[in-house]
């Protein structure tokens, strides 16, 4: 029995080392090489894409795809927030309608919701139309950081809602009573229980949101008009017009090892948060 | 007479349309400790919830001291409540559950610590403040339920079936304990159960309510020896519930038999309801001897007492004695004027529970 069990996991073990231990290895032989990517004879050992990485005007990049990461993260969780808890406390027979006003966006393709705020975003688009019928000067939000900034937000919303949602909505209902009991009122009630009985859901939402912001892409060149690349847009860059595989793998290393540290840190937050 | 502390009146409240408490009214004294006994439904539970402020009621009102308490949220009232299934924060250890209440008021640390460390020891968890509350058993959790709400000082303590969840050795143990607490830090408990030995054992006051309505309010022994109608005799105890009439003041008629009982108020010939419990039937082995004859049906042995059914034309009574008589064994059975309860007849029949 447990003998077939495990022959049901050949299949994806096969899968796992084709498309994701392969390919992994070839990204780190890559960036500690150089010479012809298509014959494996010519490649000789080489930190010089490393060095490159460590240029000011890359370095620049890289601060700046973790910076607006950041600003994106804390913008979902400020806004991410709010809208899980009102939705966990809303009558279990609504509370699935409103959870699918959240879904439904990511049903549809990614580039299709980003083509739709630059329709809503750009000089002579929705908004500034708008304000111009109501007299207003328009906007300059595209292109520049601040486009790029509502489109990642938007896009990575869903992510922090959800996490949050699932924690805030296992919440025994008679802790709040309890604390209410006890003396806290509203305010009191949430920084003391809801608040930290929820950080398990606030560091995976947190980490869902803040992994694909940090290596995102198209995004800031579609909103951000290319003046802002990021980190993303680079190894794009590397791999698909200018052809260098050995650069573009080293700063795809970077930046895996960058989130890997940052989610070690979160899930030590995690630890700490649930248990203290 | 301790004065009065908690007082009930008209106390109403619905869901969708049934009413959960229909109309009730209550006074409760100060060290008192009172329960709430009856079946699941019943309305007990809502109006503990009621006087703890997590349910507002449709109509009526709730005096505390004499004041009105209706509008006041859970967190300025002074009682405090034991929930059912505890209500621990689980993200805080046993110190910082207990602490809760008086961190909210912003009580100085060292207050706080002689205040913990004093319920600790009256709950018997001295040791046991660094720990997760997910890692104590059920009847500490109970304990550290009981000293969080108690080191606020309430006037009042409401618990909602609090030994609920606990094994019948932990839950007879507890039972004790709680009588001692309540008796050292002298407050008012008002206690929730559907189990009426507990109630029994436990209150100054039993509170028999069903669907909604209370049935009788009394100390345990007159709920026991004097219940009011059918549904009190029956939940509380074993009982033989029988159909009987009133010939006259102290004249009660049944099974063909006309027995002396001590009752009297009612209209002569009135159709009553009379319960006997078994332990006040007393067989004797020779049948006319009894007032009552009949044929030894079944027995059961029950460790104190052996349980025996004895049939006559009428019924099948329930007989508990510490003496056996084998089926089949034809028996006479005595009852005692003052063992006969004559109860007004209720309009519905008792359900089974």
């Amino acid at each position: 029995m447990r003998r077939r069990m495990k022959l049901l996991a050949y299949p994806y073990s096969l899968w796992m080392a084709v498309f994701v231990v392969v390919p992994l290895f070839l990204v780190f032989l890559y960036s500690i090489t150089k010479g012809d990517i298509h014959d494996f004879s010519t490649l000789e050992f080489s930190l010089d894409s490393y060095k490159r990485v460590a240029e000011p005007l890359f370095l620049k990049v890289i601060g700046n795809s973790f910076f607006l990461a950041l600003i994106s993260t804390v913008f979902c969780f400020l806004l991410g927030y709010p809208v899980a808890m009102i939705i966990a406390r809303t009558n279990q027979k609504y509370r699935n309608k409103l959870l699918m006003f959240i879904i439904i966006p990511m049903w549809m393709n990614f580039l299709l919701r980003t083509y739709a705020w630059m329709a809503i975003l750009s000089p002579n688009g929705v908004l500034n139309r708008f304000l111009g019928v109501l007299g207003l000067a328009p906007l300059e939000i595209m292109p520049g950081q601040g486009a790029v900034l509502i489109g990642m937000v938007y896009n990575f919303l869903p992510f922090m809602i959800l996490p949050i949602y699932t924690v805030l909505v296992k919440i025994d209902r008679s802790l709040l009573e309890a604390a209410d009991d006890l003396g806290a009122n509203k305010v009191k009630t949430f920084f003391r229980v809801v608040f930290p009985l929820s950080i398990p859901g606030v560091v995976s939402g947190i980490t869902m949101v803040f992994m694909p912001a940090v290596s995102t892409f198209v995004i800031s060149g579609l909103l951000g008009g290319g003046k802002t690349p990021l980190i993303g847009d680079l190894i794009e860059q590397q791999f698909m017009s200018d052809r260098n595989w050995h650069f573009g793998s080293s700063l795809s290393i970077i930046l895996m090892v960058m989130i890997l540290i940052s989610m070690a840190v979160m899930s030590r937050m995690d630890r700490k948060g649930s248990s203290a | 007479m301790a004065k009065n502390l908690i007082e009930l009146k008209n106390l109403t409240k619905s869901y969708n349309g049934l009413k959960a408490v229909d109309s009730i009214s209550l006074t409760i004294r100060e060290k008192e400790f009172v329960t709430l006994l009856g079946p699941s439904g019943c309305g007990k539970t809502t109006t503990l919830r009621m006087i703890g402020g997590f349910e507002d009621p449709d109509d009526g009102q709730i005096l505390f001291e004499g004041k009105l308490l209706n509008d006041e949220p859970p967190y300025k009232r002074n009682v405090n409540t034991v929930f059912q299934r505890y209500a621990l924060f689980p993200h805080m250890n046993v110190y910082e559950n207990i602490a809760f209440g008086l961190r909210i008021k912003k009580m100085a640390a060292d207050d706080i610590k002689r205040k913990v460390e004093r319920m600790l020891k009256l709950v018997d968890l001295v040791g046991f403040d660094k720990r997760d509350v997910d890692s104590l058993s059920g009847g500490q959790q109970q304990r550290v339920a009981i000293a969080r709400a108690l080191v606020n000082e309430p006037k009042v303590l409401l618990l909602d079936e609090p030994l609920g969840a606990l094994d019948l050795k932990l839950r007879k143990e507890m039972q004790m304990e709680l009588l001692d607490m309540q008796r050292s830090v002298g407050i008012t408990f008002i206690y929730v159960t559907h189990d009426q030995e507990e109630a029994l054992t436990m209150s100054d006051t039993i509170v028999v309510m069903n669907k909604g309505v209370i049935q009788q309010v009394g100390s345990p022994q007159d709920i026991y020896n004097e219940p009011v109608n059918r549904f009190v005799a029956d939940f509380i105890g074993e009982s033989n519930i029988i159909e009987a009439n009133m010939i006259e003041d102290l004249k009660v008629r049944f099974d063909g038999i006309t027995f002396d009982c001590i009752d009297k108020g009612f209209m002569d010939n009135e159709p009553v309801d009379v319960v006997i419990r078994p332990e006040d039937l007393v067989i004797v082995a020779n049948p006319s001897e009894g007032q009552i004859q009949g044929t030894v049906s079944s027995v059961v042995f029950k460790g104190v007492h052996y349980e025996m059914f004895v049939a006559n034309d009428h019924r099948e009574y329930m007989v508990h004695s510490t003496i056996m008589f084998p089926v089949g064994t034809d028996v006479g059975m005595n009852i005692s004027p003052m063992d006969i309860q004559v109860m007004k007849r209720g309009e519905e029949p008792c359900e089974e529970e």
